[in-house]
């Protein structure tokens, strides 16, 4: 008698656990499906302009053509792999120096404004979405480009700069991460032995955390490649190769953006550009692996 | 030259970088703000846009982002809540849960775009949804998922052990020490990031442009059956979001005054994450205060 009265005290708490389990799981499943599907379709669909349109890869990864409505139809995508690396990449360039002098600023010289005020106003920037981006990009970057430099005034370098205005606070968020967690005792070491501010940044502070800010830059470089509508407004969306950083060009989220639209579904064209975003899809893998092996060193 | 000159050097050039992007990051916000700030009014904020006469406003895309970002909070924040607590709480340390969570990051790196592609494929073309909110708010909602996830396990696993421990040592299920326990600890932390969560789903475009589409019905601001097609409540109907509307004037605008929507627009979108960013800071503040009883 008193054992099953304890067994239906104790049956509420049981099915109240098997109840939370399950719908944590189920929770979890669809994550898993969502990303499974995801990668599965995207992938059938790009690497179906291959095997079932008869597009030889080499020639969609080299050509320098994007004509889908010539005769015949060419689809070199090299344009927009060469537009999508150049931007991303100087875009890294620009924002790097500059993320890791913010984040040396917030840290070392001056923590309590740095914390106070420069934090905070980074991480908003973070949270200007990227058509705003685009938009003073296209009236104020791309109409000074045009008045200084030979040209339009769109192209990589108007891309460029305005991705590396959108990166800044990813790489410097990052960056004053990794310095605020840098062991107190390597720093005072240094400044024990005499060294000056400088000395102990460059020679103790940078390398030690070396792995961090390149985490930082890699994870700015993949967010600028797959930046899809700011890039798009001002870039100018030629499709091939310039030959200056002022002239119109392309890259692989403007082509999609631009275009996609414009196809209908199950033809050659269409696929094409699914096949664009299979080689986007790659590259944020290739970006993921890179972050996680620089994670993988990082550990002092 | 000597240790001295060199730090002092390097100190004024890392200080003067520092100052730089404080002026860009001052210039772009004045820029905005001063730029919008003029042509934003009453009348702008709740009219019809026009496609090519002059005055038209931002009524119904203001509406539509505002609607798909409640859409999209409902359906993430219970999935995302519930995947968690599972990688925090439940999940056993093996190599399954590292590959979870190896594929959660991948999810959150993936390029919006590509997330707005699926979406085509699967909601607007498979399922049949057609350009609705509905595709809009689940194609937002893969895109959301991930930092959601990352926020709960984070907080979760900011509560202190001895408390989950004193809960279940007083016979509580782990459920139960979950729900009751661990979440009132974690949730403003959970709170802050979901509000500047919200924050990224409401200027979000490039997901949106081929599933919630790139047009607005007429909509009837005295409708408000959900079943009716130009009611404003009506999920399946196409709706350009705020940010999407900046985007399409941009490049294909043919008002005459296209800029300066553009320009109040953007100064809208703006506004709204600014007062997301403060409305996080100070429910975080608070709540911390209310919990730890901390003046």
């Amino acid at each position: 008698m008193a054992q099953s009265l304890e067994r239906q005290k104790a049956k509420p708490h049981l099915v109240e656990e098997w109840v939370g389990k399950i719908y944590t799981l189920i929770c979890i499943l669809f994550l898993i499906i969502t990303i499974v599907s995801l990668v599965y379709f995207v992938a059938s669909k790009g690497l179906s302009t291959f095997f079932v349109n008869h597009v030889n890869v080499a020639d969609l990864l080299t050509g320098l053509k994007w004509s889908p409505d010539g005769e015949p139809a060419l689809y070199g995508a090299l344009p927009f792999i060469f537009g999508s690396f150049s931007t991303s990449l100087l875009a890294a360039l620009i924002a790097a120096p500059l993320s890791f002098c913010a984040a040396v600023f917030m840290i070392e010289i001056a923590p309590k404004f740095g914390r106070k005020f420069l934090q905070p106003v980074i991480e908003l920037l973070a949270g200007i979405p990227s058509v705003v981006y685009g938009f003073v990009g296209l009236s104020v970057i791309v109409p000074f480009f045009r008045d200084v430099f030979p040209g339009q005034g769109v192209g990589i370098a108007a891309g460029a700069l305005v991705l590396s205005i959108m990166i800044l606070p990813t790489i410097t968020t990052i960056a004053t991460d990794a310095l605020a967690a840098l062991p107190k005792g390597l720093k005072e070491g240094s400044y024990a032995l005499g060294a000056t501010r400088w000395q102990t940044i460059y020679r103790i502070v940078l390398p030690t955390t070396l792995p961090a800010l390149m985490t930082g830059i890699v994870l700015g470089i993949a967010r600028a490649f797959g930046e899809a509508l700011a890039v798009q407004m001002v870039i100018g969306n030629a499709p091939h190769i310039p030959r200056s950083l002022f002239e119109s060009a392309s890259t692989l989220t403007s082509a999609i953006t631009l275009n996609m639209g414009n196809t209908a579904t199950g033809t050659v064209a269409n696929n094409a550009l699914w096949s664009l975003a299979l080689i986007l899809m790659l590259m944020t893998f290739v970006f993921v692996f890179i972050v996680r092996w620089l994670e993988g060193r990082s550990k002092i | 030259m000597k240790a001295k000159t060199a730090d002092k050097l390097a100190t004024s050039i890392i200080v003067a970088v520092a100052a730089f992007i404080v002026l860009i990051l001052a210039g772009l916000l004045g820029y905005i703000l001063f730029r919008g700030l003029g042509h934003i009014s009453f009348d702008f904020l709740t009219s019809a846009p026009e496609t090519i006469r002059k005055g038209g406003g931002i009524g119904p895309q203001l509406f539509n982002s505002i609607f798909l970002l409640v859409l999209t909070m409902i359906i993430t924040i219970p999935i995302g809540l519930g995947a968690g607590i599972y990688m925090s709480e439940y999940a056993p340390p093996n190599r399954i849960t590292n590959s979870i969570r190896l594929i959660v990051e991948v999810l959150s790196s993936v390029p919006s775009i590509i997330v707005g592609l699926f979406g085509l494929l699967i909601l607007v073309n498979m399922f049949g949804l057609g350009f609705s909110l509905f595709s809009g708010a689940l194609a937002l909602t893969v895109f959301n998922l991930p930092l959601m996830v990352r926020i709960t396990e984070q907080a979760l696993k900011g509560v202190p052990r001895e408390q989950k421990e004193a809960s279940l040592a007083l016979g509580l299920s782990k459920w139960k020490t979950i729900t009751s326990v661990m979440l009132p600890i974690a949730l403003p932390v959970i709170l802050t990031g979901t509000i500047l969560a919200a924050g990224r789903v409401f200027g979000e475009a490039a997901a949106l442009l081929f599933t919630a589409g790139m047009s607005s019905p007429r909509l009837d601001f005295t409708d408000w059956n959900p079943f009716s097609p130009f009611s404003p409540l009506n999920p399946f109907r196409p709706a350009e979001t705020l940010a999407v509307h900046i985007w399409k004037i941009n490049s294909e605008g043919l008002a005459p005054d296209a800029a300066q929507i553009a320009a109040g627009a953007s100064a809208v979108l703006v506004i709204t994450v600014l007062l997301f960013n403060f409305a996080a800071r100070w429910l975080g503040r608070y709540m911390h205060r209310k919990f730890t009883a901390i003046k």
